[in-house]
C-alpha cells in the first residue's frame, strides 16, 4: 500500500525530488547526451555532461557543439523548475536564451547548474551556468522562463488552444 | 579533404549543401542535415527515439529543437556569407510555441543583418505545416574569415 496521508513537508519534498530524479533518468534525449544528475536541492539542479565524440561541433578542434550544451542547459533549467514546485505538474519551456561565453575545452566534462529564482502562479524563471571546474569561469549562461501547469510539456499556448487537435493528429 | 575549411569551400563551389553537415559529428549523430527545397536552404532534423524529451506525449526535447535552429542558422551563414570558418554563436534565444511531435522537423534561417564581425539570423522551425511554427529563434554570430584564399572585396558592414 502506498501511504497517501500527508507526511511532513520535508518528507513530501524528499519524495518529489526522488520523483524528479527518476523522471530525468527516463528522458531519452538526456540518456543519449550522457547527462548525469549530480545534485538536487530546493529550486536547484546540477548536471554533468561527459565529453563525447558524437557531441563535437568542430572536428578540428574537438570543441563541443553549442547544441549539446544548450540541450543540457534546457534539461538543467527544467529540473530546477521542478525542484522549485511544491507539487508535481507539467511544465513547458516558453523561452530559453543561451550566451556562449567561451568554447568548452575538449575532453573535459561540462557541469551545468541551474537555479529557479522566481515562481509565480503561471510562470517560473530560471538561470543557469555551464562550466568545467570553476563556476567563475563559465562556458555558457542560460536564462529561461517556463509555463507552469500545462497539460503537456512544451505547450506554450493555452490549454484551450489546439492541444487536443494536435494530439488527435498525432494519433492518426 | 579533411580540413573543415576545405570542406566548406568545396561544398560552396559544388553547391552540395549537405556536404557542410558531413563535417560536423554532432549534426551527424543527431540526425541534422541541410537540404535544398525549391532553391531554399532548409535544416532538417530526422526523427529518432534519441530526440525525445517527454516520453509520455511523446514530444521532442526542447534542446533538440534549439540545436536544429542553431545549426540551420549556421548553415545559412556559411552559405550566404564569405565566412569560411564556422561562425561562432554568441547568443541564441529560442521561443517555444508548440510541442514538437515525434516526426521530422524542418527549419529555415533568414540572415537579418550582416556586419563585418557580427551577423544576426532569425530561424523558424515547423513540422507538417509551415504556417504553424513549433519554435522560433534569434541568434547572433561572430564571423571570422581568417585564411581567406584571396583578399575578398571588403564591402561588408
Amino acid at each position: 500500500m502506498v501511504d497517501l496521508s500527508p507526511p511532513d513537508e520535508a518528507e513530501q519534498l524528499r519524495q518529489l525530488h526522488a520523483l524528479n530524479r527518476q523522471f530525468e533518468r527516463i528522458v531519452p534525449h538526456n540518456r543519449w547526451l550522457g547527462l548525469e544528475l549530480v545534485e538536487l536541492a530546493p529550486a536547484r539542479a546540477t548536471f554533468r555532461l561527459p565529453y563525447a565524440e558524437k557531441l563535437v561541433g568542430n572536428p578540428e578542434t574537438g570543441v563541443l557543439h553549442g547544441g549539446a550544451i544548450s540541450a543540457a542547459m534546457d534539461a538543467a533549467c527544467g529540473t530546477a523548475v521542478f525542484q522549485a514546485l511544491k507539487k508535481p505538474m507539467f511544465i513547458a519551456t516558453l523561452d530559453l536564451r543561451i550566451d556562449y561565453l567561451k568554447p568548452a575545452t575538449p575532453l573535459q566534462a561540462v557541469t551545468l547548474r541551474a537555479h529557479c529564482y522566481k515562481v509565480t502562479r503561471s510562470v517560473a524563471f530560471v538561470r543557469g551556468l555551464a562550466f568545467h571546474d570553476d563556476e567563475s569561469d563559465p562556458i555558457a549562461s542560460g536564462a529561461g522562463s517556463f509555463m507552469l501547469g500545462t497539460r503537456s510539456s512544451r505547450a506554450a499556448e493555452d490549454d484551450k488552444d489546439d492541444r487536443g487537435d494536435e494530439r488527435a493528429k498525432g494519433g492518426e | 579533404m579533411s580540413r573543415l575549411v576545405d570542406i566548406i569551400v568545396a561544398a560552396k563551389r559544388s553547391g552540395e549543401v549537405m556536404r557542410l553537415v558531413e563535417a560536423v559529428p554532432y549534426a551527424r549523430s543527431m540526425g541534422i542535415s541541410a537540404i535544398t527545397v525549391e532553391g531554399e536552404l532548409l535544416g532538417r532534423l530526422s526523427f529518432g527515439e534519441h530526440l525525445i524529451g517527454n516520453p509520455m506525449l511523446p514530444a521532442l526535447h526542447g534542446g533538440v529543437i534549439g540545436a536544429l535552429l542553431e545549426s540551420t542558422a549556421i548553415f545559412q551563414l556559411m552559405w550566404e556569407t564569405e565566412a569560411i570558418l564556422l561562425p561562432k554563436t554568441i547568443t541564441l534565444t529560442v521561443d517555444y510555441l508548440r510541442s514538437g511531435r515525434a516526426q521530422d522537423t524542418f527549419a529555415r534561417g533568414i540572415l537579418t543583418r550582416q556586419g563585418r564581425r557580427v551577423a544576426n539570423v532569425r530561424v523558424e522551425a515547423w513540422q507538417d505545416d509551415r504556417s504553424r511554427p513549433i519554435a522560433v529563434a534569434s541568434a547572433h554570430f561572430l564571423l571570422k574569415t581568417e585564411e581567406m584564399p584571396a583578399p575578398a572585396e571588403d564591402e561588408a558592414g
